[in-house]
């Protein structure tokens, strides 16, 4: 760089840069001059938060996550369903799967500040973003479940709609999974400490809301997958949960408490109840019914919590600040000296 | 996306600049700030950024609050129960409390430093002027997440929203680890500090540094600056300001280091900063492989769901 004003002057031309401040300028102190360092539990700028917290919209986001696992977690159960014949469970998981993930679409764009733009997310190719992989992601699995739904519902097509099936079964799981990754890949610290269980948690939490749609369709003679993937995922999600909460500390408060921490509680009694409901009840037709419902009400109110208590963790510089702040001590305990 | 703490203080040239001029940034020394928002009106006014209202928030002199689309400078006022080295603050108890009570004060006594309804003991006050600004990263997590390529990284090393790239899905934001860039709501849109970029290319300093009246913002070259600071903080530590550090200044910290960084006299966090901040793509890589872990634990869990089930 050349410039006029970049380079102007050296430092001795600038006597404001050099003032003392602090150094005696008139009348004595009465106490000496000593080190300060605030051992106070945390202090923030007026409470103010470190972050930004996300600026994403309810319903939109927290609506696409669960559609996200929802559609995912179906493809799946749609292509079990064609391969061992039980065809009423494959044509609604097909059409649930396609249904959701146009839904998530629509929630994914109207979310935009420039809806309008929003195929510049297909401008380029860039794994460190995860919006961006999950953009290419809707791109190659949304044709392949709406594939996948046509052929099965018209009845036209049916070595292409089975292609179609096995492909979206195959891209299914990422969709379901990698919205773990697009909010841990943010400073929210209950979203980005727990990077390591949530994408567990968000399979599980879809596999629940898939295990419900099956089991809404389902006759009894079809019904028994769909129990069994929802009552995988409760365990996987429960168990997901639990570790993490361990893991991350004070930093899972929101996920406990508030209104954040009462949905995700209960979604997580409704999953236990949906499973169990549908176990005690398998003969019933209303029992799968109310089941049904329930897991996917319970795969709803999940990922609305983790929503929810990531913005409150957001807005609260103590989970900012605390952590950090103890990982500086613990480096400088071990001796890392900066 | 990085997953080493190898200092890198070249962004420009690991973003593909083959010859590029300096990186650049500011060296913001606290120490010599007098709070007179001239860097605020300067930025709002080069940059034609838009008014975003006028609060009355009771914190000190701040009523910007903090960095946002639509403030990409913001002055922070501290007031403290500290004293400022053998600075004399000038308070004098002898006067008539009550009166000057009476005469009121914005600021509730709880939230204040000092007021006159709360004098505080002798005559230890201090009164921190700071002005943030983004940082210009090293490991820019905004510039990692962004999905769009709206953000790139400059010649001179500093990161940039192309606004007519940009649609608006606010991913930068959360993924900021000091909560610089936002949304302008009305224009759904990300906007930052761009460190003047149309000026630097004229050869011409920034707006914020050149009206800053006291070279508080001092603009440069990044690996000048830095020996500046270093000199900076070894005079006023000789000269008994003990409290004076640097921030942001460490390539080894957990985003390479800053572009812009400061000299303080608290711990970070009492001036709304992050105290150890990291890029958040830093653990990308680990959250990639649980991602298709997880995965392919759901598609093992439905295979298993239909094998496995007695009822069929």
């Amino acid at each position: 760089m050349s410039g006029k004003d970049a380079n102007e002057g050296d430092p001795a031309s600038r006597p404001a840069r050099e003032a003392m401040t602090g150094v005696a300028t008139g009348r004595k102190r009465k106490r000496g001059e000593q080190p300060v360092v605030p051992d106070t539990e945390f202090t923030s700028y007026y409470g103010k938060p470190v972050i930004n917290g996300p600026v994403w919209k309810s319903p939109d986001v927290p609506g696409y996550l669960f559609l996200g696992g929802l559609a995912g977690a179906s493809s799946l159960l749609a292509a079990g369903s064609q391969l061992t014949g039980r065809s009423r469970v494959a044509v609604v998981a097909k059409t649930g799967a396609f249904g959701a993930v146009t839904l998530a679409l629509v929630a994914l764009v109207h979310d935009l500040g420039r809806p309008a733009r929003f195929l510049n997310m297909l401008r380029v190719f860039k794994p460190s973003s995860p919006m961006n992989i999950g953009s290419w992601l809707l791109a190659g699995y949304g044709p392949l479940a709406g594939a996948a739904a046509a052929s099965a519902v018209t009845g036209k097509l049916p070595r292409t709609g089975a292609a179609a099936t096995a492909g979206a079964a195959l891209t299914g799981p990422a969709v379901a999974a990698y919205t773990a990754a697009l909010v841990s890949d943010t400073a929210v610290p209950a979203w980005h400490d727990g990077h390591r269980e949530l994408p567990y948690v968000f399979v599980g939490s879809g596999a629940v809301a898939a295990g419900g749609l099956g089991l809404l369709a389902a006759p009894e003679r079809e019904a028994g997958p769909a129990r069994n993937l929802a009552a995988f995922g409760t365990v996987l999600e429960l168990a997901a949960f639990q570790r993490m909460e361990r893991r991350i500390g004070m930093v899972a408060e929101p996920y406990r408490s508030g209104r954040a921490g009462a949905m995700v509680r209960a979604g997580e009694a409704l999953a236990v109840a949906g499973v169990a409901g549908a176990v005690a009840g398998r003969r019933s037709r209303i029992a799968r019914l109310v089941s049904g419902a329930g897991l996917i009400a319970a795969s709803a109110l999940s990922k609305w919590g983790i929503f929810e208590a990531g913005k409150v963790s957001a807005d609260d510089p103590k989970y900012t600040v605390v952590p950090q702040r103890e990982r500086l001590r613990k480096r400088e305990r071990e001796g890392g000296a900066a | 996306m990085t997953t080493t703490h190898v200092p890198a203080t070249d962004p420009a040239g690991e973003s593909g600049y083959a010859d590029h001029p300096p990186r650049m940034g500011f060296f913001t020394d606290t120490s010599v700030c007098i709070g007179c928002k001239a860097c605020e009106v300067a930025c709002k006014e080069w940059n034609a950024v838009p008014a975003d209202g006028l609060d009355l928030t009771g914190m000190s002199y701040d009523n910007t609050v903090g960095l946002g689309a639509d403030s990409w400078r913001h002055v922070a006022f501290i007031e403290q129960r500290k004293p400022m080295a053998q600075q004399d603050p000038g308070l004098h108890h002898d006067q008539d409390v009550l009166a000057m009570a009476e005469h009121g004060s914005a600021t509730q006594p709880p939230a204040a430093g000092m007021t006159p309804t709360t004098p505080g003991s002798g005559d230890d006050f201090r009164w921190l002027m700071a002005s943030d600004v983004c940082k210009h990263c090293t490991h820019a997590a905004c510039l990692d997440v962004c999905p769009t390529g709206s953000l790139f990284r400059t010649e001179f090393g500093t990161v940039v929203v192309q606004e007519d790239i940009c649609n608006g899905c606010g991913y930068c934001i959360p993924a900021c680890p000091y909560g610089v860039i936002d949304q302008r709501k009305d224009d759904g849109r990300a906007w930052k500090c761009t460190l003047c970029y149309d000026r630097l290319g004229d050869g011409m300093e920034p707006a914020c540094a050149k009206a800053c009246p006291t070279d508080s913002i001092q603009f440069g070259p990044l690996d000048e600056l830095r020996e500046r600071a270093q000199q900076r903080v070894e005079q006023l530590h000789e000269a008994g300001v003990t409290d004076a550090r640097l921030y942001g200044d460490d390539p080894g910290d957990g985003v390479g280091g800053d572009g812009a960084f400061f000299l303080l006299f608290d711990e970070p966090e009492v001036y709304g900063f992050p105290p150890d901040p990291v890029v958040t793509t830093r653990d990308l890589p680990r959250m990639w492989r649980h991602v298709a872990t997880a995965a392919a634990t759901l598609a093992a869990g439905a295979a298993a769901a239909f094998l496995g089930g007695k009822g069929r």
